[in-house]
């Protein structure tokens, strides 16, 4: 039986930090828009700077994703799956790039300044632009939504993958060791 | 593939780990929707106010919800040099920085005629060249009638023209303000105001109070007012014209520059302010912070304040928000006024572009 392929250490942890923060950032993101309390402020003071930092991280992490090996999906899986796997990832680098693009981009049409914390902000990334702005803020929701949506998908999988066929999908991510009592199904 | 699933489930524990795959984005989805208010449709957001304002002033695409009916000014500030202790924000120092300002009627009617005892309002951004700029609106009222954003939404609702006689119910009002003596008291203070003859010569208040941050990060509560070098004349019983407030500043910018003082006061031991109901006592220390010069209307179509809003918690560093509750909800009400106003088709406002150069000549 082959020894179960680990992505390499520095993916493992890019993978688990993002994902931590993707998820605090949707939920800073949902609460701060359906609240008028204080809490606002703080949350948004939180929501761009956090959101910045997602973007360099994925930056980083795509180009180690183009450099690295990855390690092989089970050979069990059918075509089609595995071609899903693939537009998953994808559409997840593209959604974590994306996301805190769209969200510079707006503030930067609404002329708002793009704080970081208390004196230092970002230039703008596009013109004052009202109409523009009105549309990066409808399409920084429908974004939002849609990588919540493809987050949960992402996680189904890789549960079914952990949980239920016990194959080395999971392990690879963890750097975990594949289940003691299930055989390579492979073999 | 499907054999090894089937092959899993029959497994001892299967179908629990089936379960559980299924049951961990199920939550989660869950706290996203719960988190969201989507089940819970009565919590106040910034839609309930979008909601609210439709109701009490009707549908206005294009215009901003509150303090519709306004006119573009610009000029500059200079910094005294004097709060520059009290805070580290850079136009504080004495330095000059640009300025587009705002004058408007409170209220969601953008063609709503002018008289004396409407809330006028001054919106500014001054913009530092090298450092964060500062926005705010301010009213020409001494204190805000109600403590937080739900009071506000109710006072909204109480005060609400009758579907019938077109004027609000006074039955409503009363029995809001039954219930909230802050605002009988408030609005007494409202009522005693004196009326000036016009925009040009009022005094314009922050009535939120925020937090001043020095150099060597001490922090101390403020307010602050601007309070005009014109002089003061009383107001006409009622002035010519559906929109003579507007005209009459108009007319006057075109012939001279006006000046206002940033007055900060400095609030004291046991001055609230978390509650922009109560007023602080007269006799506080107050700074010279710096003198507003206006040099310029425009209309608002096509012109600088169009496309901005004045977000009070858009502050440099050195200004910070106090646990006063309302600029917080200001700040998300606004955004979204803002996204929906620029996402509607243009607008004629009632100051066009032709009154503005009638003025002019
Ligand atoms: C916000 C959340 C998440 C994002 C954006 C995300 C993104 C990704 C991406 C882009 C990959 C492809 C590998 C890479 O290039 O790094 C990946 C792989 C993986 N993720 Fe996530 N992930 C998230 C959360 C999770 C969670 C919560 C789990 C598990 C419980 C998980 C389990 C895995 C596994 C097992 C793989 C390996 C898949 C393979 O072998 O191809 N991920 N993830
Ligand atoms: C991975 C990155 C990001 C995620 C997942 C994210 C997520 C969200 C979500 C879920 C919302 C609420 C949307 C709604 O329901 O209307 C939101 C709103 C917002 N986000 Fe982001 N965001 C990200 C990055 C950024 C960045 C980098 C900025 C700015 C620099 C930003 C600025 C904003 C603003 C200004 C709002 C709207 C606040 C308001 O209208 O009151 N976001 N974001
Ligand atoms: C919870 C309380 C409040 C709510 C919900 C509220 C709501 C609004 C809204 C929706 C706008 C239009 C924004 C835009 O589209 O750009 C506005 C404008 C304005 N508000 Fe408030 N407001 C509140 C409290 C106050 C207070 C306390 C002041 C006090 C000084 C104030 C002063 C102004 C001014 C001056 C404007 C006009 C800004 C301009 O000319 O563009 N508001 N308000």
């Amino acid at each position: 039986m082959r020894p179960i392929e680990h992505f390499p250490l520095f993916a493992r942890i890019l993978h688990w930090l993002m994902a931590a923060m993707i998820l605090v950032m949707l939920f800073i993101g949902i609460i701060m828009v359906s609240t008028v309390e204080p809490a606002y402020h703080r949350l948004i003071d939180l929501h761009r700077p956090l959101g910045i930092c997602i973007l360099l991280l994925a930056v980083v992490r795509l180009v180690n994703r183009l450099l690295m090996r990855i390690p092989p999906l089970p050979e069990t899986l059918p075509p089609a799956l595995r071609l899903a796997a693939r537009t998953s990832h994808i559409v997840l680098y593209a959604l974590m790039i994306a996301m805190p693009l769209v969200g510079w981009g707006m503030l930067s049409a609404e002329a708002y300044p793009v704080v970081m914390w208390s004196d230092f902000a970002l230039p703008p990334i596009l013109p004052h632009d009202p109409t523009l702005f009105a549309i990066l803020r409808g399409l920084h929701t429908w974004l939002a939504l849609t990588l919540f949506g493809a987050v949960l998908v992402h996680l189904a999988a890789a549960l079914m993958h952990g949980l239920l066929l016990r194959d080395d999908v999971l392990p690879s991510m963890t750097g975990g060791r594949r289940h003691r009592a299930v055989d390579d199904p492979a073999s | 593939m499907m054999a090894l699933i089937r092959q899993r489930l029959a497994e001892r524990g299967g179908w629990l780990r089936l379960a559980a795959t299924c049951a961990v984005p199920g939550l989660l989805a869950l706290a996203f929707v719960l988190a969201a208010g989507w089940l819970t449709p009565g919590r106040l957001t910034s839609g309930t106010f979008m909601r609210t304002f439709q109701m009490v002033d009707g549908p206005h695409p294009g215009f901003r919800r509150n303090h519709a009916k306004g006119i573009c000014v610009t000029g500059w500030f200079d910094g005294s040099g004097e709060a520059a202790q009290l805070s580290r924000a850079a136009l504080f120092t004495r330095e000059r920085s640009p300025v587009v300002g705002r004058f408007a009627l409170a209220g969601g009617m953008p063609f709503q005629d002018d008289t004396p005892e409407k809330v006028r309002s001054l919106a500014l951004r001054i913009m530092p060249t090298h450092s964060g700029e500062w926005r705010m609106g301010l009213n020409n009222i001494p204190v805000f009638p109600v403590r937080n954003a739900a009071d506000f939404n109710d006072f909204l609702l109480a005060s609400r023209p009758d579907p019938q006689t077109h004027r609000p119910d006074v039955a409503r009002i009363t029995a809001f303000v039954a219930r909230h003596p802050e605002t009988q008291r408030a609005l007494a203070l409202l009522k005693a105001r004196k009326l000036t003859s016009g925009f040009a010569n009022d005094t314009y208040n922050s009535l939120d109070s925020f937090t001043f941050v020095n150099a060597r990060g001490t922090s101390i509560p403020v307010r602050w007012a601007m309070i005009p070098e014109q002089q003061a004349f009383p107001a006409a019983a009622q002035g010519a014209g559906r929109d003579y407030l507007f005209d009459d500043l108009i007319d006057v910018l075109a012939r001279m520059p006006l000046r206002w003082h940033l007055v900060v006061t400095v609030g004291g031991a046991g001055d609230v302010t978390a509650d922009p109901t109560v007023p602080w006592p007269a006799g506080r220390r107050q700074v010279d912070a710096g003198t507003l010069t206006l040099v310029r209307a425009e209309s608002e179509d096509g012109g600088p304040c169009k496309g901005i809003t004045y977000d009070p918690l858009i502050l440099p560093g050195g200004i910070a928000p106090s646990d006063d509750p309302i600029p917080a909800a200001r700040s998300v009400v606004y955004a979204r006024s803002f996204v929906l106003r620029s996402g509607e088709p243009e607008t004629t406002s009632a100051i066009s572009r032709a009154a503005i150069r009638s003025g002019d000549q």
